[in-house]
């Protein structure tokens, strides 16, 4: 496939697609209204180009990318799974697209109750007293329950508490969010025997640290796709010393309907609506990560929040001990539409059935992978597992992005490699409940093939994808010599 | 079930293989000390005709801005979203796909954010612009992040014509991180320019200033600029309104080292506020400081050298710098950034020109009217895009009561947010109310005085 040029390099000048609004309106001279010092002298150098060029530049995008409607995406810790199109209906309703966020509330009772409502789900499935629905992905929500963790000690009169513990497994936004908070963040070890927090390391750490521990942050199932099975244990151990306990729920889809991070000891969780609720990843975001908290938090939760009272829904101030907003408006509510379909299409045993189903079609794929492929923790995983290349690289130096590579020349997307951080060569797999076993052995027959292949033929792996409509690109010379805009005359090689 | 396709018998034969008998059996690492052996108590599944009979009788429970005519602005703008934008945004192989890991096969979203940092770039000026953040406010933090340094501390001015809602944000993460805010007030609706000289100190980081302002009044950037930059200080434009920039200077004509705003009413729907899409331009020094993704142009390895764009400068990142990240942020809002990039391409050049104008022009034709009604008085006399406060002498509730009887949603009562403007209404005329929209508005307004 060749090179799609930039829209900047289409059209010709004076060419045109959107039309304008008639000018209705007794016009007035733009100095009149305007400072000169104020004004734009030269207009923007956007692009001038027709409709058909517009819409024929942004198919043939759309065509050089790889979304789950277009096949199996395994990016583990994603939950790639499919996005309902009545999803996508919901949300665009006019009655819910056309809403401006700061209309009074007699105007919108039917958003408030959507939210009123999905707030009242999300804290059943968390086993939490409230949720907030304004963060907009999970990184705003873990670093939303650190500001809320924050906000409880100083009112305890702990505000000196300024660690907060994170597994070496733990997703990257788990520390990164600590720092932002103002933490430090010291690592757990992971237990080499099974994958969860070292018991002994943990212990150690709060007899060291015990009065200034703020936290510790935990995702449950864990990177590795393990149930940590002690998390009872640690739950009272961390609150004995005074710490809260935050829970990552990246991983949340193993657990619908059969734990809840409540239930587990957290004081804090927040979910990944795009990934637990099937709300499209679209490219990057936008995603939605609301917080639930146990009850003793529930004073610091941003506000306002979704009240129903004698005249209908309304949204009620954050009171006095509110840690404030943490972003403009009332969260990403088209994601939220979203969300509260796909919680209405499965009900209470549906629910459980997605995070069953999620997990039996991951260990399937482990039990079928492992005659090819080490496996970090060879146990009965949960909607994950981690598989290696380990075995490839010692034998023919194939690694985990060479794997990864020659998986897309197969159409489909690549496992998350490298993460986490403590296995080497590793392939994160997480198939999902939404595919077929059909899918599934399509991916183990390609999986089997490329092992073959770095036994027998090593260099198709070493310089895949070979059917993509771009090879492998020059990463070292983008950060050497970063090119982030177009500008006129750049050059744009064309094969 | 729902959108698991595989069925019992799929999933028995799956379990066979695996040497189980039940689904049960594979839950065995979820001790039973933290078991919940009961149904989660949550509404019992709908069917998809149910839930659309559901969900389709929720929405009818709102004001929709299709069939009310609304004077609503503050921070949040409707404007005409050309078809062709959701035509293409919505393409399914776009909001489908996750952020672009693998490069090979995610050039179409790699090349749409690489057009939408350059476009963002075109209309601020900047030298660079990221792939979006999750929205205004919390692109101002992030800037202010970036001026503040890691680890740093310091104070940062904020005018108080910046938008209520991001400055309550910017306290909330202020509070977390530990620096301080202090706000400078507004004189006939801009920024105090002496009371700001007076605000600048020594630890002063950063400036941030909204153009045009909360009120919609347009800050003389050009005398705002030199106080901004003394000393160290880093000057920040907030715009949460980037249609104006059709018309208005772009920050780098005026010297801001930063400019951050929202963009998602830039194509997007306005969607009760979300989701939206914070962007960040940036003076190219900033490049290393700069929160999130970014995507760069390179080659292909080896001899082919075909033009491709990757993620790149990830080592700013979470994902790699973790606690030393430049910023937490992983998900942005993709999605709405293509629809920026596919708006902005739509209006071209002269489009986007135009859409300033249009909205300035019937601002303006609406102010005249309304300022010439006895009763409605301009509360200030700075100039002004595509809103204005003005003065009632009704009570801002009983005048929105009032409109609504005429299908009318009135404007923002600006006595929410500022002491002594419990009498004052902020209108908002964008290119989506025409001259009828605005008369009729007009001579509800009359009646209400008579």
């Amino acid at each position: 496939m060749s090179v799609e040029s930039l829209i900047f390099e289409k059209g010709a000048p004076g060419r045109r697609c959107a039309t304008m609004a008639a000018m209705d309106v007794p016009t007035e001279a733009l100095d009149r209204m305007i400072p000169a010092n104020m004004l734009r002298k030269q207009p923007a150098a956007l692009p001038e180009v027709s409709e058909i060029e517009v819409v024929r530049h942004y198919t043939h995008l759309s065509q050089r990318n790889f979304g789950v409607d277009t096949g199996f995406y395994p990016l583990g810790s994603c939950t790639m799974k499919y996005n309902p199109k009545l999803n996508e209906d919901m949300a665009a309703l006019p009655g819910f697209a056309r809403l401006h966020p700061l209309q009074p509330d007699s105007s919108v009772q039917g958003a408030i109750q959507l939210v009123y409502e999905l707030e009242q789900y999300l804290a059943e499935i968390a086993g939490m007293a409230r949720v907030t629905l304004q963060p907009s992905a999970g990184a705003h929500g873990e670093l939303t329950g650190l500001m809320l963790i924050k906000a409880y000690h100083e009112h305890q009169g702990q505000g000196h508490r300024n660690i907060v513990l994170i597994p070496d497994n733990a997703h990257g936004t788990n520390p990164a969010s600590a720092t932002l908070a103002d933490y430090r963040t010291v690592e757990v070890k992971t237990d080499p025997g099974n994958g969860g927090i070292e018991m002994d390391h943990l212990k150690a750490l709060l007899e060291a640290n015990g009065t200034n521990i703020a936290a510790i942050m935990m995702t449950n199932p864990n990177t590795l796709g393990l149930f940590d099975s002690n998390v009872a244990e640690i739950a009272e151990l961390v609150h004995e010393v005074g710490g809260q306990l935050y829970y990552d729920g990246a991983n949340a889809n193993a657990v619908l309907g059969i734990t809840r991070p409540g239930d587990m000891g957290f004081d804090v969780v927040h979910f990944n609506l795009h990934k637990t609720c099937s709300t499209p990843h679209g490219g990057g975001g936008p995603g939605a990560g609301p917080i639930g908290v146990k009850e003793h938090l529930v004073p610091f939760l941003p506000g306002p929040l979704p009240a129903k009272g004698d005249n209908g829904y309304y949204w009620e101030d954050a009171g006095p001990q509110s840690i404030g907003k943490v972003r403009a408006n009332n969260g990403n509510f088209g994601v939220l539409v979203r969300a509260y379909t796909y919680i209405r299409t499965y009900g209470p045993d549906g629910l459980l059935h997605v995070a069953r189903s999620a997990i039996l079609n991951a260990n399937y794929l482990r039990q079928e992978l492992s005659s090819d492929y080490e496996i970090a923790f060879p146990l009965m995983c949960q909607h994950e597992f981690v598989a290696t290349a380990e075995r490839q690289k010692a034998e023919s130096g194939v690694t985990a992005l060479d794997v990864a590579k020659r998986i897309l020349d197969f159409g489909m997307y690549a496992p998350t490699i490298y993460f986490p951080l403590i296995v080497h060569e590793a392939l994160m797999i997480e198939p999902t409940e939404t595919e077929t076993r059909e899918t599934l052995d399509y991916f183990v027959s390609v999986m089997h093939q490329i092992a073959e292949e770095s036994r027998t033929n090593p260099e198709i792996v070493k310089t895949a994808p070979h059917t993509t409509p771009v090879g492998r690109l020059d990463q070292a010379l983008a950060a050497r010599k970063p090119n982030l805009r177009w500008t006129p005359g750049q050059e744009v090689t064309h094969s | 079930m729902g959108y698991v396709p595989n069925t019992p018998e799929d999933q028995q034969a799956m379990l066979t293989r695996l040497g189980l008998s039940t689904l049960e059996d594979l839950l065995a690492p979820v001790p039973e000390n933290v078991r919940l052996r009961r149904p989660l108590e949550l509404p019992a599944a709908l069917s998809e005709p149910d839930l659309k009979r559901l969900l389709n009788g929720m929405a009818a429970n709102n004001q929709n801005l299709d069939n009310w005519i609304s004077f609503l602005g503050a921070g949040n703008y409707d404007h005409a979203i050309p078809s062709v934008v959701p035509h293409l945004q919505k393409r399914s192989e776009f909001v489908t796909s996750y952020t672009p890991y693998q490069p090979e096969v995610s050039q179409g979203m790699l090349q749409a954010i690489y057009e939408f940092q350059t476009m963002i770039c075109q209309v601020t000026g900047l030298d660079i612009a990221n792939a979006s953040l999750y929205d205004g406010s919390t692109a101002v933090v992030e800037a202010v992040f970036m001026a503040i340094g890691p680890g740093g501390r310091g104070e940062v001015v904020v005018s108080e014509g910046v938008d209520p809602q991001y400055r309550r944000v910017l306290r909330t993460y202020a509070h977390a991180r530990g620096f301080s805010v202090k706000e400078v007030p507004t004189r006939n609706g801009v920024t105090s320019v002496e009371d700001l000289d007076a605000a600048m100190s020594p630890t002063t980081a950063a400036v941030v200033v909204q153009q045009p302002n909360f009120f919609g009044c347009i800050e003389d950037m050009t005398a705002i600029e030199p106080v901004a930059h003394r000393g160290k200080s880093i000057f920040i434009t907030n715009i949460t309104e980037p249609a104006s920039l059709g018309i208005l200077a772009p920050p780098a004509d005026y010297g801001a080292d930063i400019a951050v705003g929202e963009a998602m009413n830039l194509g997007n729907a306005i969607s009760y506020g979300g989701p939206a899409c914070g962007f960040i331009a940036a003076r190219s020094k900033f490049m290393r400081l700069m929160p999130g993704r970014l995507v760069g142009q390179t080659v292909e390895e080896g001899g082919k050298k075909q033009t491709g764009y990757v993620l790149t400068l990830q080592t700013r990142e979470q994902h790699i710098r973790r606690e030393r990240a430049t910023s937490n942020i992983c998900t942005n809002q993709s999605l709405l950034a293509v629809g920026v990039a596919i708006y902005l391409a739509a209006l071209g050049k002269q489009g986007f020109r135009e859409l300033a104008e249009l909205c300035l022009q019937k601002a303006h034709y609406a102010f005249r009217q309304i300022t010439a009604i006895p009763g409605y008085a301009a509360a200030f006399s700075s100039p002004f895009f595509e809103e204005f406060a003005i003065r009632l002498q009704v009570s801002a509730q009983k005048l929105e009561r009032h409109l609504e009887q005429s299908g009318i949603i009135g404007g923002y009562p600006l006595g929410k947010n500022y002491a002594g403007m419990e009498d004052c209404m902020l209108f908002c005329v964008t290119e989506t109310r025409t001259k009828a929209d605005i008369d009729l508005l007009v001579s509800a307004l009359k009646e209400v005085q008579a």
